[in-house]
């Protein structure tokens, strides 16, 4: 195996605390112990070659979109331009490794890009692994339109991703979110929809009305959210395609929120309230029957599949407090599985399906943590004056959640933190954002 | 109802008066500006607006709890007096929690208080057909700072008159 990705693979498999640091270098592997900080490993993506005359802004935009996309991971780090002692301008001449080598490129990307007369785009690219002197797997291509030039990058950079780390990537994928304008006593709330990065955002409702917490259908073709249109919180579910919804449940003198899909897409999970009691009931989305799965007298909301389908993580204050329980997902005897100080709230099931991301509140703080199944292994990510409500990237490494700001100008933001707790960031929205649910890659 | 309780009642009402909001379903709507409070005169004993200042629309709660006050109580005691009157109304129970907490428990604490005060309504006599609830949760805060100060007014619940043959 390659140096690089050796040490890659080292530093994903680590998860928190002390980790051993994979250094990357020309030599032998070196693993040192560290504060779970890697050194993200160095690479060099020059400009795609433009083979049809007047893609050269094209060329060099998905370049920049690549790099942006293996950067932010905090995985990679970006060699910049102005360090190149070359550059490619040719997609198929041999690669000068010395010449990246000694600027400690230790993974070089190049592309190509260009245009047939039908109108369809091609992005062709490379990956090299400049240390041990050798392409990473096959040269691969993609086929597009001009317009769909993100995606195709984001497709390049996903390949690059899994070559190098030897898992699934996340950035062909979509999030879909609450957009927050206006001051904390009368904010306007419309659902939005946009790429994992922030770019080619959506308005999927107007503000007419509160919506929240907006979740993707396992396809990425729907997304269930509650709304007050009704002059009631209502779970409704949406046509992403056409923007078209429907009320999913609308019993008089009740409420419905809270909702989830089941992994297969046929059912949802979501919360009802009536007379002051909620409890959580499964419905089978296309005939509407309905399955009580909860009958206590405490809070028993934010339910959420195991990607399986077989059980259902959510959280309960049958306890005295709020904590988290994992029930079948027929219903009947639930565990508890939280167990630490303070409340938790909000639990995720990851896609992998090992661990829980929940909010946790403690001492009059908000993490953002994650568990193991049975409840072990609790380990909090981040701590704020408010962070809540978390979403898991596609491969399960990344964490998306809102963050909302202290005081009278507190406003809310989506950020994004590492599994290992590493990389905290905030996520590029247009105005102020919360309820983030990260979609599959998109096929 | 006793003077000297109208006293208590009219005093809890004033102390609230500077963030009195209207609801979505009273006048004024939950976007509408806040109407002040008159020290001298509320108006019509049988509007909404005089049940909002007068009679005093809402309730506080403990932190995390939807237990009534002895306060609340007696508040709640003149709003079923004034629906008993005034029994064109119907009211919306709004329940509402401070932003400490997460989104989906606070709408479903929210629910807890609103359904509080509906019971206790109707344990005094109104009719059931006459109250709904709804939650806002942590979405419609009164008071905006990020203290105890603030958080204290928003832990609420609000009785929103509507549907009076004056209104």
């Amino acid at each position: 195996m390659k140096t690089f990705l050796k040490s890659l693979l080292c530093a994903l498999a680590l998860f928190v605390g002390v980790a051993p640091l994979a250094q990357a270098q020309n030599g032998p592997l070196r693993i040192e112990i560290t504060d779970g900080v890697i050194e993200p490993l160095p690479f060099a993506v020059p400009n795609f070659v433009a083979e049809t005359s007047g893609m050269e802004e094209l060329a060099t935009n998905i370049a920049r979109v690549v790099a942006a996309d293996l950067n932010g991971t905090g995985l990679f780090r970006e060699i910049p331009e102005n360090a190149f002692i070359s550059t490619i301008t040719n997609f198929s001449s041999p690669v000068q490794y010395s010449d990246w080598k000694a600027i400690n490129a230790q993974a070089l990307i190049s592309g190509a890009v260009s245009m047939n007369n039908t109108g369809e785009m091609s992005v062709k690219f490379r990956v090299y692994d400049v240390f041990s002197g050798q392409e990473l797997g096959n040269g691969l291509r993609f086929r597009g339109t001009r317009e769909g030039w993100r995606r195709i990058a984001h497709k390049v950079a996903d390949a690059v991703y899994s070559r190098i780390t030897g898992e699934s990537g996340y950035f062909d994928s979509r999030v879909v979110y609450v957009s927050e304008t206006g001051p904390k006593n009368e904010r306007l709330k419309r659902l939005a929809i946009m790429d994992y990065d922030g770019a080619n955002l959506q308005f999927l409702t107007d503000s007419s009305s509160i919506v929240l917490a907006p979740r993707f259908s396992p396809s990425g073709d729907r997304v269930l959210y509650t709304s007050y249109e009704t002059g009631f919180p209502r779970v409704f579910v949406l046509d992403v395609g056409s923007a078209t919804r429907r009320v999913l449940e609308d019993q008089p003198g009740t409420m419905s929120f809270a909702p989830r899909f089941s992994p297969d897409g046929n059912s949802v999970v979501f919360s009802i309230t009536e007379g002051g009691n909620t409890d959580i009931y499964l419905m089978d989305i296309n005939s509407g029957s309905r399955k009580r799965l909860t009958n206590a007298p405490s809070i028993e909301t934010a339910p959420s599949f195991s990607p399986d389908g077989k059980r259902i993580v959510f959280e309960s204050d049958r306890s005295g407090s709020q904590q988290l329980y994992i029930m079948s997902a027929n219903g009947g005897q639930a565990q508890r599985i939280s167990f630490g100080q303070g409340r938790y709230g909000t639990p995720v099931w990851s896609p992998r399906g090992d661990l829980v991301a929940f909010t946790k509140q403690n001492k009059g703080r908000f993490h953002i943590g994650v568990m193991r199944v049975d409840g072990s292994e609790e380990r909090l990510l981040t701590a704020s004056f408010l962070d809540e409500g978390p979403t898991w990237s596609p491969n399960g490494r990344v964490i998306m959640f809102t963050r909302e700001t202290q005081g009278a100008n507190g406003s809310a933001s989506l950020y994004s933190v590492d599994v290992s707790g590493r990389n905290l960031k905030p996520v590029r929205t247009q105005g102020g954002g919360s309820d983030p649910s990260w979609s599959p890659l998109q096929q | 109802m006793s003077s000297m309780k109208l006293t208590a009642v009219l005093a809890a009402s004033l102390a609230l008066g500077a963030c009195s909001d209207t609801g979505q379903f009273g006048g004024g709507g939950l976007f509408g500006g806040n109407r002040p409070a008159d020290d001298t005169q509320f108006g019509d004993p049988t509007s909404p607006s005089y049940f909002q200042q007068a009679i005093g629309d809402r309730v506080l709660f403990p932190v995390d709890r939807a237990v009534l006050t002895d306060e609340g109580r007696a508040i709640l005691d003149a709003q079923a007096g004034w629906l008993a009157v005034n029994s064109d109304y119907v009211a919306i129970i709004e329940g509402h929690a401070d932003e400490q907490g997460t989104r989906e428990y606070n709408l479903a604490l929210g629910a807890r208080r609103a359904n509080a005060v509906r019971e206790y309504l109707l344990s005094k006599g109104v009719a059931g057909v006459r109250l709904r609830t709804v939650s806002y949760g942590k979405e419609r805060p009164i008071e905006i700072c990020s203290a105890e100060a603030c958080y204290e007014q928003n832990r609420r619940a609000v009785t929103v008159i509507s549907g009076g043959l004056s209104s």
